[in-house]
């Protein structure tokens, strides 16, 4: 019994900081910039594509760097779209998006699926590495640990540099920033390649940990981040930059195991979706009806009053 | 300083909603002016500062900011020596963002990864308490959470953090009550004293435009109208420049919205 619950805590442990990577990515686009980047769902599986195709070639190590590098020029083409060419930045995303779909089947030489059974992935690497020592099974979540406290400690102190706080101030008041001699569109397309980067690592780290890529690898992956960065917001409250960011992280971790509890009292695979859905609905709608219940109330209270008069 | 050379500025052209809100508008700043500038709402104020500022590419003529043509120069590189206060105290800074990471990106210090120093939170202590709002004790705290006042406030010293070539105050205790505006007003007076700044400043309070400031300027259809400095300004009162306007521009005043004090 413990055993079981302890392996699926591990499973979700390291499937939601994989996805964790994505909601740091969102915070920074979507709490810091204010940007609601659509173009995250293909971005992941770019990340996953050219991450499985450098990983097949040979080389495990690179292929994280390798998606970081695909990550930033497709969050640059989002970003240039919505700051240069007059594009919303809602439909940059989702133009973004479509193309990516073409791109990521050309990536992955025109077929739909990678299997990297055989391939040498950052995991079987730390396999390897700590195969003798006492870490042994928990290499997985050992690889993931690291890679995620390296990005949570690197973000969280860039968002308190100036140019953080450039980024922060544009998607807060960009009259200010202008008025400060910063460029919007520069901090725009700094943010937005920096939070792309993250999403396309995330999808690179799934595809090495699930073994294989398919191209639908990311879809929703957008609504299951914003899912966990809204319940992390839940948890944590508003406090500092770090504790948010912490927040995220946390928020991710949780979505995964609720759905794993979920999976584990037989709910099919495919309703994963869904579930995220509805709780973006709650977690952005709660808060509204809260904020208009005494507005509501009064309004029923009148009707009432009217009724008995 | 500053000079406009022969600006105009269109909206809406060759459509109906065409409206010429800058009209041949010529205009020379000596160093050290404080230029109040009054006319009706839609006489193109506003639209002054906005070329002056970048906002928008003005349809011809050229504008000059000590030697320099800046007619084609992006707003964010003219705010470098331009500062500007607007009417509404919420749009000088980030509600999201502490006073002092308000301040930090306004000082500009350093590189893009730099941090802000001990140094630089000694700077800002030292400043904010210029203000007497006790905001030297609060930087911690979100911006969001200040009053009208004291964002007004903030913002007047965000924008003077390095003291600017030009100072822009476009209305700026319009919103604020009479004593809080008063106050802020009396900062700036302070501000622009200490650094010898050069100011412009839109006021639809024609007393208060004929007490500041060495020169006054009246705008019209995108025209300046009127404009006068020396020893004919001190001769001046409220009745005299009600007189002017109408002379100049041909119209009873009953229509406008200038505060008579």
């Amino acid at each position: 019994m413990f055993n079981t619950f302890f392996a699926l805590g591990a499973t979700a442990l390291e499937l939601g900081l994989i996805s964790s990577l994505t909601v740091l990515a969102l915070f920074l686009s979507y709490s810091m910039l204010n940007v609601c980047d659509l173009s995250t769902d293909g971005c992941f599986t770019l990340g996953a594509a050219v991450g499985a195709v450098v990983a097949i070639s040979g080389h495990p190590y690179l292929s994280l760097g390798a998606a970081i590098c695909a990550g930033m020029v497709s969050g640059f083409v989002t970003a240039i779209l919505q700051t240069k060419m007059g594009i919303d930045s809602l439909l940059s995303g989702i133009i973004v998006n479509t193309g990516l779909y073409s791109v990521n089947i050309a990536i992955m030489g025109g077929a739909s699926l990678l299997n990297m059974n055989k391939t040498e992935t950052v995991f079987t690497k730390a396999k390897m590495l700590f195969a003798h020592s006492f870490i042994g099974p928990q290499y997985r979540l050992v690889v993931v640990i690291a890679i995620v406290a390296l990005v949570l400690v690197l973000l969280t102190w860039f968002l308190k540099t100036r140019l953080g706080l450039a980024i922060r101030a544009t998607g807060n008041n960009p009259d200010m920033v202008k008025s400060s001699s910063i460029n919007p569109t520069f901090t725009t397309i700094v943010g937005l390649c920096l939070s792309n980067s993250l999403t396309a690592l995330s999808g690179c780290l799934l595809a090495q940990s699930q073994k294989s890529v398919n191209v639908t690898i990311g879809s929703g992956m957008v609504t299951i981040a914003l899912a966990s960065l809204l319940i992390g917001r839940a948890f944590m409250g508003k406090g500092g930059i770090g504790k948010r960011a912490v927040g995220a992280v946390l928020g991710a971790f949780v979505f995964r195991l609720v759905y794993t509890i979920a999976l584990r009292f037989n709910l099919p695979a495919y309703m994963l979706k869904l579930v995220s859905s509805v709780i973006v609905i709650i977690a952005i709608a709660g808060p509204y009806f809260k904020q208009r219940l005494p507005e509501l109330k009064r309004i029923r209270d009148a009707s009432k009053g009217e009724r008995h008069a | 300083m500053l000079e406009l050379i022969d600006v105009c500025k269109t909206f809406n052209p060759k459509t109906i909603f065409e409206k010429v809100a800058l009209d041949h508008v010529n205009l020379k700043v000596q160093d050290g002016d404080f230029i109040s500038i009054i006319g009706a709402n839609g006489a193109g104020k506003s639209t002054l500062f906005n070329a002056i500022c970048g906002s928008f590419l003005t349809d011809s003529g050229k504008i000059i900011l000590d030697g320099e043509d800046i007619t084609f120069k992006p707003d964010h590189i003219r705010a470098k020596t331009i500062g500007r206060l607007f009417q509404d105290p919420m749009r000088g800074s980030a509600p999201g963002m502490s006073i002092e990471e308000n301040l930090a990106l306004a000082a500009g210090h350093g590189g893009w990864l730099s941090k802000i120093s001990k140094a630089d939170k000694e700077a800002f202590r030292e400043r904010l308490s210029l203000l007497d709002m006790g905001l030297e004790d609060r930087m911690k705290q979100p911006v969001g959470l200040l009053s009208g006042g004291q964002r007004q406030a903030l913002t007047l010293l965000m924008s003077t953090f390095n003291p600017p070539k030009l100072l822009l105050l476009d209305e700026h205790t319009a919103a604020l009550d009479p004593s809080t505006a008063e106050k802020v007003l009396e900062l700036t007076k302070k501000i622009v004293d200490d650094n010898h700044l050069t100011c412009l400043m839109i006021t639809h309070n024609m007393q208060s435009a004929l007490e500041l400031g060495n020169r006054t300027i009246m705008m019209h259809h995108g025209k300046i109208i009127y404009d006068v400095s020396g020893d004919k300004r001190k001769g001046l009162g409220v009745a005299d420049l009600l007189g002017q306007f109408k002379k100049a521009a041909g119209k009873d005043l009953d229509n406008d919205r200038m505060i008579l004090v």
